[in-house]
Order: C-alpha cells, then sequence, then structure tokens
C-alpha cells in the first residue's frame, strides 16, 4: 500500500484505498482481470463462444486493453433470449442469489451471484458511501425496494458493510419513511431521486421540515436526473445529493457513484471497465466524446458480461477529479439511447421535458408525457401538477404561467405540445422509478 | 377588517368540486361564500369558511393545494348606484381591484360584497375616508 501513501490521501476510509492505486497498475489489473473473464466466458458460455468464433477471435488474442473493441457486444436482448440461465458460467451451486428485472414486457432478465460476486458487489458499494462520506456511525435507510430488484439488497449490504445502522424500510408508505427519518435520526438516505421528491413533498404536507431532520446525505439512482434536480432536492431539504449508477445486468448498484466533490462519477474500474462507443455503429468514442456508455465485468463469475451496451448516454471525462482518486469518471446519466421519443419525426428525450421545466423559477413539478395521434399526427401532451409555489388564486397568473410553461417547452423541444395544469397528486407516483411517459399511439 | 379566504386549484372535470366539499362536511366547516372562476381547463374555487386555517389544514393534509389570502367584505347600499358610490371612492387612488363576488347573506338592508386587492390596506384607508363599512371577521361569519 505504498503507492496509496505516495499519492498523499490521507483523509480517505480505508475500504476506498482501491480507488487511489496508480493508474499503471490499475491497468496491469484490469488486462489480467479481463484476460481471465474472457476465458471464463469463452469456456463456459456458449453464446459468447460462438461468437467469438465467428470473429475468428481466441481469449489468447487479447494481449492488450485496447484489444477489448474486438470482442463483441452483449445487450439486453440476449438476455431475455437466453432464460434463465443460458449466459450463466457457474453451476447452481456456485449461486447464491438470483435477481429478476421487473420484466414489464414479457419474460424478466434473471441475473445471479456467486459467494464472491455478493462480497465485490458489497464492496463497491462500501465505497460509493464512504465516497459520499458516511461511516460507521451512520443511520441509513433504504427505501428501493427490497427483493427481485437489485436497488434494496445491493444498497442494503454496502451499507451494512461500511459498518453503518441500516434502516431497511423498502419502497412505498412515504407517512412512515418520514416518522423513521425524524424519529430515528436518519443521516443518509438511499432511493431513486422522484421517491425522494415525493418524500419532500410529503413532509411538507405533515408539517415536517427536512432542513431541521439529522439527514445530511442522499444517494440516488436507479434512474437518470439532472443537475437541476439536485438543486432543487438540495435547497428543500438541505441535504448534500449524491448520484449512483449501476444496472443490474452488471451487478446492481455501485457500478459507480460520485465523491464529495461532484465531478462526475468515478467508475469502480477494477471491476467494471468502461468504454464510449457511438450507439449507432459501435465504435469506441475518445474520451470526452458523448455516446454510449458500454461495461465489461472485470471480476464477475455467476454471469461475467462482456462489452455490455448500457443504453444509456455518457462520457469518459477526460482528466482527473481533485478527490485524488485515480479511477476514471462518467458523466451524470441525462439520457437514455432508448428513451428517445420520436414526435412528429422530431426526436425527444424526457429529460428535455424536465430541463425545461426547472429553467422555470419555483417549478419542479410532477410531470408526465402523454403520447395520442390523431388522424395520424402525433400529439405530445405534458401534464404537470400545479404545486402550492406554483399556485396563485387569480386567473390571469395561472394563465401566465401555463403560457410560461408553454413557451419554454416549445422551445426546448422544437415541437408544438399541449400543456396542462393538473391537480396536485392526480399523476401517479413513483415508488420505484419514475412513470414519466404514457404512450397511447397506435397506427 | 381583513377577511380569510381560501382558494383552490381544481381541474375543469366532473366531480372536481365534490372531494373537497366532502372533507370540508366531514370536518364540520360550513361553507358561507364561495366563488369559482374558471378557464376551459382549470379553475380556481374561492371560499369563505367558518374556520379558514382548519380548512386549509384538512386540504392539504388530503394533498390539495390551497392558498389563504385576504380579502374585504364592504357593506353596499342595496339601490341603483350602491356599487357605483363603492367603487368610485377608488376611482383615481390607482388601487386595483383584482376581482370581486357576492356575498350570499345580506346585513339589514345592506349588500355584502367580498373584494380583493393587491393593496388591501391602501383600500382600507380609502374606503374607510370615503364613509364606507368594512365588516370584520366575526360580523361576516355571524350573519
Amino acid at each position: 500500500m505504498n503507492s496509496i501513501l505516495e499519492t498523499g490521501v490521507t483523509d480517505c476510509h480505508p475500504a476506498s484505498l482501491p480507488d487511489y492505486v496508480p493508474v499503471s497498475e490499475l491497468r496491469e489489473l484490469q488486462l489480467i482481470r479481463l484476460q481471465a473473464v474472457v476465458t471464463r466466458a469463452w469456456r463456459r458460455v456458449k453464446l459468447f463462444r460462438s461468437r467469438m468464433t465467428e470473429r475468428g477471435l481466441a481469449p489468447e488474442d487479447i494481449r492488450s486493453l485496447e484489444d477489448i473493441a474486438k470482442l463483441p457486444f452483449t445487450q439486453k436482448s440476449d438476455l431475455r433470449d437466453t432464460y434463465p440461465f443460458g449466459l450463466f458460467a457457474s453451476p447452481m451451486k456456485d449461486v447464491v442469489r438470483l435477481h429478476a428485472s421487473s420484466g414489464t414486457t414479457g419474460k424478466p432478465i434473471v441475473v445471479a451471484y456467486t459467494k464472491e460476486d455478493v462480497e465485490v458487489w458489497t464492496s463497491v458499494v462500501v465505497r460509493c458511501l464512504a465516497g459520499c462520506g458516511l461511516n460507521r456511525g451512520d443511520i441509513v435507510q433504504i427505501a428501493y425496494g427490497y427483493g427481485l430488484f437489485t436497488g434494496g439488497l445491493g444498497a442494503h449490504y454496502g451499507a451494512e458493510g461500511l459498518g453503518a445502522a441500516v434502516v431497511p424500510t423498502s419502497g412505498g408508505n412515504a407517512d412512515r419513511q418520514i416518522m423513521l427519518m425524524k424519529d430515528f435520526g436518519v443521516t443518509a438516505m438511499c432511493c431513486t431521486p422522484t421517491y425522494f421528491l415525493h418524500l419532500i413533498e410529503r413532509a411538507a404536507e405533515l408539517g415536517v421540515d427536512m432542513k431541521e431532520l439529522s439527514l445530511k446525505a442522499g444517494v440516488f439512482g436507479a434512474e437518470p436526473w439532472s443537475e437541476s434536480l439536485r438543486q432543487h432536492i438540495e435547497r428543500a431539504s438541505g441535504i448534500e445529493a449524491f448520484d449512483i449508477y449501476g444496472l443490474s445486468e452488471i451487478i446492481g448498484p455501485g457500478v459507480g457513484c460520485e465523491c464529495r466533490r461532484h465531478q462526475g462519477l468515478h467508475i469502480f474500474e477494477d471491476h467494471f471497465y468502461p468504454e464510449i462507443v457511438d450507439p449507432a455503429t459501435g465504435t469506441p468514442l475518445p474520451d470526452g466524446d458523448e455516446g454510449e456508455l458500454v461495461l465489461t465485468t472485470l471480476s464477475k463469475q455467476a454471469i461475467p458480461m462482456i462489452r455490455y451496451r448500457t443504453r444509456d448516454i455518457t462520457a469518459l471525462l477526460p482528466g482527473t477529479c481533485d478527490c485524488g482518486r485515480t479511477l476514471r469518471r462518467i458523466g451524470r446519466i441525462g439520457r437514455r439511447s432508448d428513451d428517445m421519443l420520436i414526435i412528429r419525426g422530431v426526436n425527444v428525450f424526457p429529460s428535455q421535458v424536465e430541463s425545461a421545466l426547472l429553467e422555470i423559477e419555483g417549478v419542479l413539478p410532477h410531470y408526465q408525457i402523454l403520447l395520442t395521434r390523431q388522424q395520424g399526427l402525433d400529439q405530445m401532451e405534458v401534464q404537470i401538477e400545479v404545486t402550492s409555489q406554483m399556485f396563485n388564486d387569480k386567473i390571469g397568473a395561472l394563465q401566465r404561467l401555463h403560457e410560461k410553461l408553454q413557451g419554454a417547452l416549445d422551445h426546448v423541444l422544437g415541437i408544438r405540445v399541449r400543456v396542462a395544469l393538473v391537480e396536485a397528486h392526480s399523476l401517479e407516483r413513483s415508488q420505484g422509478k419514475a412513470k414519466r411517459v404514457i404512450d397511447r399511439r397506435t397506427l | 377588517m381583513k377577511i380569510q379566504q381560501i382558494s383552490l386549484f381544481v381541474e375543469n372535470k366532473p366531480g372536481h368540486i365534490a372531494a373537497p366539499a366532502r372533507l370540508l362536511a366531514q370536518e364540520g366547516v360550513d361553507i358561507r361564500a364561495l366563488y369559482l372562476a374558471d378557464t376551459q381547463q382549470y379553475g380556481i374555487l374561492r371560499m369563505i369558511v367558518s374556520d379558514c386555517q382548519k380548512a386549509a389544514g384538512i386540504l392539504e393534509l388530503h394533498g390539495f393545494v390551497a392558498k389563504v389570502t385576504e380579502v374585504l367584505a364592504v357593506e353596499v347600499p342595496d339601490h341603483p348606484g350602491g356599487l357605483a358610490d363603492v367603487v368610485g371612492a377608488l376611482e383615481g387612488t390607482g388601487i386595483n381591484i383584482e376581482y370581486m363576488y357576492a356575498f350570499p347573506c345580506r346585513r339589514g338592508d345592506k349588500a355584502i360584497l367580498i373584494f380583493r386587492f393587491a393593496d388591501p390596506d391602501a383600500a382600507i384607508a380609502h374606503m374607510q375616508t370615503a364613509g364606507i363599512n368594512l365588516l370584520e371577521s366575526n360580523e361576516l361569519l355571524n350573519l
């Protein structure tokens, strides 16, 4: 560990030491692990071996980290097509945990963990939370769903591994969440950013001032959220909000996380190798260029994921973070390549709607996008809940607000949308991930 | 002098007045005056109730967006020209009436109008100078 002392890092949590390994050592470790994982997948996963063979590739062809670009991609449909256990590289006797996606359409996707995989998962979540400044003595409430979804248990093991006191509330029952936050003196919250927004709103209705609570940090993930949303959350609740990134196909939460500098999310590169590719062609892009994040698991046993297409759009940030970590960073995920909507031929991302709404001072309402087709023409309606900050008892003031929202949306999206002001709490609330788009277009 | 009024955002759809009305009824809050300002899509329900703070608390607890605002209850002689005299007292003062509506009960031979001003204090001063009677909250609610 001499090399870490040389970096001059003095105030880090012991679990975070791997975050500061010199880059040359990290690259060596990554190459050794990449070669091992490719060999494992080639020997044990039929789909991967046949794709390698098609390209005339063998594990020995991976001689440098750059050679990763020769390997075939894996995507979500591969997990669906091989449901349930087709991509396993471990026999069931070595598997200690199975998780599955919520599976809104058709079969879910299944992911598996050996005992060592669970240990790696725990260690990366510990590093996330330590990077957020949390430690033994903190009381961490976990309002991600527990169960088949990886969010709840992933955060739980990490928080426990850190030595924090864990309050495993799972999702739902906002009133009880708020009561426990207050009565237990909870210092950190793990949930989706939209669920936390819901808690802020509900706390205000119950007369609880979040700023008066012991809560100091929120570790929010499982859905893309904007910088403006962070500012809103921090202002409204007085906490420091961190963005955590992960996906079940790779491991669950803990693939990457912000540190207290909030200059992007550090990827735990000793376990997950990041690349950015052009989403249309799959060509690797240089650092700083925006594209689709592709991840390779370097140490996963049960399901090694080689060049998994995340569909998340971001960039690898050039340069190093002021915190001293040598781990590379990705920019915050603003959108996914697959949540793009095409409306009357124009590309629209739900995140654009959010930023347009946020541009209007004091407005961070719940909203929903409703798509319909009338006489063959796509119609987009943005339904916005009227909050008490927005509400004014003069019709003229409401109409001006309506026009302002309309103008901001037209401007950002470049298409005409219908804006509807609706009553508070009339849109479906997210207990997990926000349901922002309802598509009722039929051909 | 100032009367508390509660305003509620409601969508302009069938049944949307029922829920808040039912909540107030359950808690024994009496609606004394009511005025609905509406557009095609939504409206603002303005009410003067027997206990404004209680009503606001109940409605907010149930997720409604409610705002308490201050209005004035003005006595108006119930004969032709009565209203003209009252609003005439404000002419040339730059005081703008944001909205107004009639209170359903009379006080003796006088009608009562509810006024919302951007600057209620200035309006009070001018009306009192003109000898116009403004009702206190307890006077209004006991009619």
